[in-house]
């Protein structure tokens, strides 16, 4: 079960107590598991990769744990030092690559086509 | 004329006098990387035939006018490799210049040579790079710094006369201290990113590597400016980076943040800081205390953020537009998952695992969401500290060029490696490292550096108080022992 979903559930039954009271103390890092989130990425990884990334990034989100005792109510989260919003062009046509140029450094291509392994049976 | 030991300055004015040609700086160039780069290792590739070609069409009448420049191999230049550092993008060939190339030839510069980096910059000793280590010219035992540590080698052993880099959280200017050179990272948007291969898109900034803070002027008034290319470069007016360079201190404010003088400074690289901020007191500069009470948080904040960035980023090496492609695939998830697994190296499969990890359903909250408010307050100190103090003074790296292998396979001890330079990022504020001192390791001189981090947009100010300290100093004229 997804922790998250884990949270919901606990929402709709103890719905009067405050959700951090329920927030289990117990390190998050404790449910990294790299097998899984290896095929999330697309990624995959000998054996051997998966036991030592499992424990040099466990040892990483160890050491980000202590974020959790930063207050943070109230503050508005950053994605960007200097937020920059609706940045338009005018809707004009303007030079951009050829489909031969598109293509040019494709591993395999055809007929001005991507060549992809077969997707649908 | 020693022609590789010259600064930028020095080649563009020998050569607006026409006593050096460009393609006499590009032979003077490719014989000492010949001589010297089987042990420095600082480039990848270049191609003197094509800068040739191009030195033929530069217009000398330009600022850059002639002048070689080495471009970190994670920025595209028309017709030559762009590997970042990466076995995945070995059978790539750029077909387009990034802006800053772009910009570059405009002033009159030559792009020549590819220099080596950490694997698509993520890194602090160029150990992460698929082909090789870098090594400091001042101990080849020792690592030249990362990500950039190429650009910084050759600059530091007269093998370019100035180099571009990127730093996402130090990789210009960790190098550049650890090598002894000047390292500029811009304000965050003031340079375009377009061409620059994404590691962090809302850290990554574009910059020179150089021998004199004046140079790094020079080359900041080339590449910035607004780029319809990158929608987050801003548009703002670009000022002459040179105009107050050579003017006193006398008055202005340096914040001494109280967070940065921690335990664990190695006490060579404390006492030269110290010093040098003695050296600003006698400069006619006034020392404030200021405080970053959460600079205990910048190394977690980065690594969520920087690694949730580059999961996305590296998402775009797929196997089927450029790069390597795992033969034989029995699907489509097959051809993924083996194609990545070929491709990238060790510390590129940590990061997109953390990265894929912190944003995947259920932890998103808990880490990325958490580590972008932790972010909010990290730029307030910075805003807070500013109201105090013209610029900011600490050291660049709490150590010294530390020995290759030395930490390669400590993820976490590396990453702490970036404690000081780490928040600059963050904030999105400007930050300059120059020589300020060697520490003596070993029986060897290894270079430390003093970084001072402006106001967003200050470069000019920021260059200014940088210049006075190098111009009253000899640091700068040290060259490294290298052959």
């Amino acid at each position: 079960m997804q922790y998250s979903e884990g949270l919901e559930s606990f929402d709709f039954v103890f719905a009067r107590q405050p959700l951090s009271s329920l927030v289990r103390p117990l390190s998050m890092s404790a449910d990294f598991d790299v097998r899984y989130t290896a095929r999330l990425a697309r990624l995959n990884l000998s054996e051997v990769e998966i036991a030592k990334f499992q424990a040099q990034l466990g040892q990483v989100l160890e050491y980000v744990e202590k974020l959790k005792a930063v207050d943070v109510s109230g503050v508005e989260p950053t994605a960007h030092a200097f937020s920059v919003q609706n940045v338009f062009r005018s809707d004009e046509s303007r030079p951009s690559f050829s489909p031969r140029e598109a293509l040019e450094n494709a591993p395999r291509s055809a007929n001005g086509l991507f060549i992809v392994p077969k997707v649908i049976e | 004329m020693d022609l590789p030991a010259l600064s930028l300055s020095e080649l563009r004015d020998a050569i607006a006098a026409e006593k050096v040609s460009p393609v006499e700086a590009l032979d003077a160039l490719d014989q000492r990387i010949a001589a010297v780069d089987a042990k420095v290792h600082g480039y990848l590739s270049r191609n003197l035939e094509l800068a040739k070609r191009n030195a033929a069409t530069a217009d000398l009448s330009k600022p850059l006018g002639g002048v070689p420049i080495a471009i970190k191999d994670v920025i595209n230049v028309t017709g030559e490799p762009c590997t970042c550092g990466s076995k995945i993008l070995l059978p790539y060939r750029s077909n387009y210049d990034a802006t800053v190339i772009q910009r570059l030839r405009a002033a009159g510069a030559i792009p020549f040579g590819r220099t080596n980096m950490d694997e698509f910059a993520m890194g602090s000793s160029t150990e992460n790079s698929a082909f090789g280590a870098s090594r400091n010219p001042w101990d080849l035992t020792r690592t030249p710094g990362g990500s950039s540590g190429g650009s910084a080698a050759v600059v530091a052993a007269d093998e370019a006369f100035a180099a571009l880099g990127s730093d996402t959280g130090g990789s210009i200017r960790q190098p550049a201290a650890l090598c002894g050179i000047v390292g500029l990272k811009p304000t965050y948007g003031r340079v375009s990113r377009y061409g620059l291969v994404a590691f962090a898109s809302s850290l990554d900034q574009i910059g020179p590597f150089t021998k004199t803070v004046r140079d790094s002027a020079l080359i900041l008034n080339a590449i910035c400016g607004k780029d319809p290319m990158d929608s987050t470069s801003l548009d703002v007016p670009t000022p002459d980076f040179t105009s107050l360079l050579g003017r006193d201190v006398k008055g202005l404010k340096l914040g001494l943040p109280r967070e940065y003088f921690i335990d664990g400074i190695d006490p060579q690289v404390n006492a030269a800081v110290r010093a040098a901020i003695k050296h600003y007191e006698s400069l006619g500069a006034e020392i404030v205390e200021v405080s970053l009470p959460n600079t205990e948080h910048a190394v977690g904040v980065y690594y969520i953020i920087a690694t949730a960035e580059c999961s996305a980023n590296l998402a775009r090496f797929d196997g089927v537009r450029y790069g390597h492609r795992a033969s034989d695939a029995t699907g489509l998830l097959d051809h993924y998952g083996r194609t990545r697994e070929e491709g990238f190296g060790p510390e590129v499969k940590r990061r997109v695992i953390l990265g894929t990890y912190v944003l995947s359903s259920g932890y998103y909250d808990a880490y990325y969401l958490r580590a972008q408010k932790v972010r909010t307050l990290i730029r307030d100190d910075f805003t807070k500290a500013f109201e105090q103090c013209d610029a900011i003074i600490c050291p660049t790296s709490p150590e010294p060029a530390f020995k290759l292998g030395e930490r390669a396979d400590d993820p976490l001890k590396m990453y702490l490696a970036d404690i000081f330079t780490i928040a600059a990022n963050l904030a999105g504020i400007c930050g300059i490292s120059i020589p300020c001192g060697f520490a003596e390791t070993d029986g060897k001189r290894l270079p430390i550096g003093l970084q001072l981090l402006g106001k967003p947009l200050d470069e000019a100010r920021l260059l200014q108080i940088a210049n006075a300290y190098e111009q009253s100093t000899d640091w700068h004229r040290n060259r490294p022992p290298v052959v």
